[in-house]
C-alpha cells in the first residue's frame, strides 16, 4: 500500500495519461450546479462589489452600501488613470516585477540544474537547504533584513526590494524545477555527449528550451508575488514615490478614506495585471501553485 | 507535458528529505559518459558557477538576516550605529512576561486550528464534487481561485470597507430581513476573530480546492473501475480509496495551511492596523513584532520576537514532519531502496 500511496509525492513519476480523459468520472447532477455556482458567487461577489463600487458616487455608496449604480460614473476610474502617482506606481511594480522574475529565473534555472543532474557530495545538503526555506517566510527575517537593506543604502530603492525577492523566491523555483529537469530524458545527455557537447553546452543548447514551460510557471508566480507583495516594501519603500501598487492602495485608501468610490476605483485598477496573468496561465500555476502558498 | 510537470510540482514541496535527491532519482542523474571535459575540477568548476549565485543570494538574504536577527536579539538597540547596550535575555525575558504577546500567540495558534477545520473538510468536499463531468468546470477553477490570486491589501481593503457597521455587509443583513444579525464587524472582540477566520477562509479555500483537485485527478482510474466492479457505493469509494489516496495531498496542504497561520502578517495589519488589532483580539506574532519592533524603533526586541516566531515555527514545522509527513516519504523512501 505504501507504494500505491507513494506516487503524488514522488517527483518524477508521470501522471498517469488517462487522467486526462476519464471516461467514468461521474456527470453533475443539477444539485452540483447549484453548488458550484454558489461557491463561485462567494468568491466572486466581494470582487466585484470593489468594482462596481467603483462606478458609483460617494453619495449613493453612503445611502445604499449594497446597491448597483443608478448611472454609471466612471469620473472615479478616469481620475485614477489620470494621475500621474498611480502610473508611478505600477511603473515600480512592474519594474519590481520584471526584475525579480529575470533573477529567479535566471538563479533558479542554474541551481536547479546541478541539483537535477549533477552527482557531487552535499548535494542533497544543498537541495534540503533550499527546501528549508520555504518553511520561512519573510516575516521572520524582516527585521535584519531592513536594517541590512538600509546599511547597503538600498532603502527607499527598488533594488530594496528586488534583491531579497528573489532570495526568498529561490525555494519555490528550485522545489519546482528540479523534478522537471530531471525528467529530462538521459538519452538526450548522452546523444548530446556522443555528439561532443560538454555538459554546459547541454545546459545551454538543450535544458534551457526544454524547460521552457518549467520557467514559465516559476517565472509567473514570481511576478504574482511581487505584483503582491506587502511586508517587504512596508518596511524599506517610505516615500510615496517609490511605492509599489499594494502601498500605494493603503496609502490611497488611508489618504482620501472619504472618498470611497475612488478607493474602489484605484483598488480595481491595481489588481488587473495580477488576474490577467492568471486568468492567460491558469493552467501552468495551478500545476506549479504549491510551493508558493502562503495561508 | 505540462500535466506531468504539475504532477512533478504537487509533490515534492513537503521535505528536505524527499527521495528526489537522495533516493530513487539517483539513476536519473548519474551523468552519461562525457568524452570532453569531465575531470572533477572541471565539474566543480561547473557547480561553482551555475549553483554558486543562487546560493550566494540564498546566503545573504535569507539565511544571514535570521542569523543576525539571533544577535540583535541580544542588545536593547535602537537600529542607528552598531548595537553596544548588551542586554543577555533581558528581551526574551520581556517579551514572555508581556501579555499582549502571549495573546498575540494564542491567536495564532486559534488561527492555525480554525484554518485546518474550516477549510479542510469544505475544500475535500468541494474539490469531490467538482471532479466530476460538467459544464463550465474550467471556468468554475478560474473563478474560484480569484480571491487567492488578488494581493492581500486588495482583500483587507475591500473587505474593510465592506464590513464598516454602515458598510455594505450589514445594508445586505437589513434587506434580506436580518437586522438582529448586523454587528460591528471588525471592532467588536467577540466578533472580530471570525470575521478574521471568514476572510481568511474566504481568500484561501480555492487554493485548498485546487490543490485537491490535482491530488484527485492523479489517483488512478482502474482503481475506481475495481471499486465499481466490486459493487462499492459512491461514498464507500470516496471513503476507501479517494480519502486515503488524497492523505498525502491533504497533509502537504495542512502544513503550508500552518505556516501560513503562524506567520500572519499582511491581512491583519491592513484590517486592524497597528493599533486596534490587540484590542480587538486579532494581533498576531508577526503584527506584535511590526508594532513593537520597527513601529517603536526598538530593533533589538523587534529582533527577539522574530527569533521566539522563528523557533516556534520551526517546532511546529518539525513536529509536524516527523509525525505527519513521515508517513508520505517513508513510501517514496522505501521505494527507493529497492
Amino acid at each position: 500500500m505504501a507504494t500505491t500511496t507513494a506516487p503524488p509525492l514522488s517527483p518524477t513519476a508521470p501522471r498517469p495519461v488517462a487522467g486526462r480523459k476519464r471516461p467514468s468520472l461521474s456527470r453533475a447532477g443539477w444539485a452540483t450546479y447549484v453548488i458550484a455556482w454558489a461557491l463561485v458567487g462567494l468568491c466572486i461577489v466581494p470582487v466585484l462589489y470593489i468594482i462596481i463600487g467603483g462606478f458609483r458616487t460617494n453619495a449613493e455608496i453612503t445611502v445604499d452600501p449594497s446597491g448597483f449604480p443608478s448611472t454609471w460614473q466612471f469620473v472615479n476610474y478616469a481620475e485614477v488613470l489620470q494621475s500621474s502617482i498611480f502610473w508611478r506606481q505600477v511603473l515600480n511594480s512592474v519594474i519590481c516585477g520584471l526584475f525579480t522574475t529575470l533573477g529567479v529565473v535566471v538563479l533558479g534555472v542554474a541551481a536547479s540544474f546541478v541539483l537535477a543532474r549533477y552527482n557531487f557530495s552535499g548535494r542533497a545538503a544543498l537541495y534540503a537547504l533550499f527546501a528549508a526555506g520555504l518553511m520561512f517566510p519573510m516575516t521572520v527575517a524582516i527585521t535584519p533584513l531592513y536594517i541590512m537593506i538600509r546599511g547597503l543604502g538600498l532603502s527607499d530603492s527598488l533594488a530594496g526590494i528586488i534583491l531579497p525577492q528573489i532570495a526568498f523566491a529561490l525555494p519555490t523555483t528550485i522545489i519546482i524545477l528540479v523534478p522537471f529537469l530531471r525528467a529530462i530524458p538521459k538519452e538526450l545527455e548522452e546523444a548530446a555527449s556522443i555528439d561532443g557537447a560538454s555538459r554546459l553546452g547541454f545546459f545551454f543548447r538543450m535544458v534551457i528550451p526544454l524547460s521552457i514551460p518549467g520557467v514559465v510557471t516559476v517565472g509567473i508566480l514570481a511576478f504574482i508575488a511581487s505584483w503582491n507583495s506587502y511586508l517587504l516594501p512596508l518596511f524599506i519603500l517610505n516615500n510615496e514615490n517609490s511605492y509599489t501598487l499594494p502601498l500605494g492602495v493603503q496609502a490611497f485608501a488611508s489618504q482620501y478614506s472619504v472618498d470611497t468610490a475612488r478607493v474602489l476605483a484605484f483598488t480595481s485598477l491595481s489588481m488587473i495585471p495580477a488576474l490577467l496573468f492568471f486568468t492567460i496561465f491558469e493552467r501552468r500555476i495551478v500545476g506549479g501553485l504549491t510551493g508558493a502558498v502562503k495561508g | 507535458m505540462s500535466d506531468s510537470l504539475g504532477e512533478g510540482k504537487l509533490a515534492v514541496v513537503p521535505s528536505p528529505e524527499d527521495s528526489s535527491v537522495d533516493g530513487d532519482g539517483a539513476d536519473t542523474a548519474s551523468s552519461p559518459v562525457y568524452r570532453v571535459g569531465t575531470s572533477p575540477w572541471r565539474q566543480r568548476l561547473e557547480i561553482a558557477l551555475l549553483a554558486g549565485p543562487a546560493v550566494l543570494m540564498f546566503a545573504a538574504f535569507v539565511i544571514f538576516p535570521v542569523v543576525l536577527a539571533g544577535y540583535y536579539g541580544f542588545f536593547k538597540w535602537k537600529g542607528f550605529g552598531p548595537p553596544t547596550d548588551f542586554v543577555g535575555l533581558q528581551n526574551y525575558v520581556v517579551i514572555f512576561q508581556d501579555s499582549t504577546f502571549i495573546d498575540a500567540v494564542r491567536h495564532n495558534f486559534v488561527i492555525v486550528i480554525l484554518s485546518l477545520v474550516l477549510q479542510g473538510p469544505a475544500a475535500v468536499l468541494l474539490a469531490l464534487l467538482l471532479n466530476q463531468k460538467m459544464r463550465g468546470r474550467s471556468i468554475v477553477r478560474v473563478l474560484i481561485f480569484v480571491p487567492y490570486v488578488i494581493s492581500e491589501v486588495i482583500v483587507g481593503t475591500g473587505w474593510s470597507l465592506m464590513l464598516q457597521t454602515n458598510g455594505a455587509v450589514n445594508d445586505v443583513l437589513i434587506k434580506i430581513g436580518l437586522p438582529d444579525w448586523t454587528v460591528d464587524w471588525l471592532s467588536d472582540p467577540q466578533v472580530a476573530m471570525a470575521t478574521l477566520m471568514m476572510i481568511i477562509t474566504w481568500k484561501y479555500i480555492g487554493f485548498a480546492v485546487i490543490l485537491f483537485l490535482a491530488g484527485l485527478q492523479s489517483i488512478p482510474e482502474e482503481l475506481f473501475e475495481a471499486a465499481a466492479i466490486d459493487g462499492a457505493s459512491y461514498w464507500q469509494t470516496q471513503r476507501r480509496i479517494t480519502l486515503p489516496l488524497l492523505g498525502p495531498t491533504i497533509r502537504i496542504w495542512a502544513f503550508l495551511s500552518i505556516i501560513g497561520a503562524l506567520q500572519l502578517f499582511d491581512l491583519v495589519y491592513i484590517i486592524w492596523g497597528q493599533y486596534v488589532a490587540a484590542t480587538a483580539g486579532t494581533s498576531t506574532m508577526a503584527t506584535y513584532m511590526v508594532v513593537n519592533g520597527r513601529n517603536a524603533a526598538n530593533y533589538g526586541y523587534g529582533s527577539a520576537v522574530a527569533v521566539v516566531l522563528f523557533l516556534i515555527s520551526l517546532v511546529v514545522a518539525l513536529t509536524y514532519q516527523r509525525f505527519v509527513l513521515r508517513r508520505d516519504t517513508e513510501g517514496a523512501l522505501t521505494e527507493g531502496k529497492k
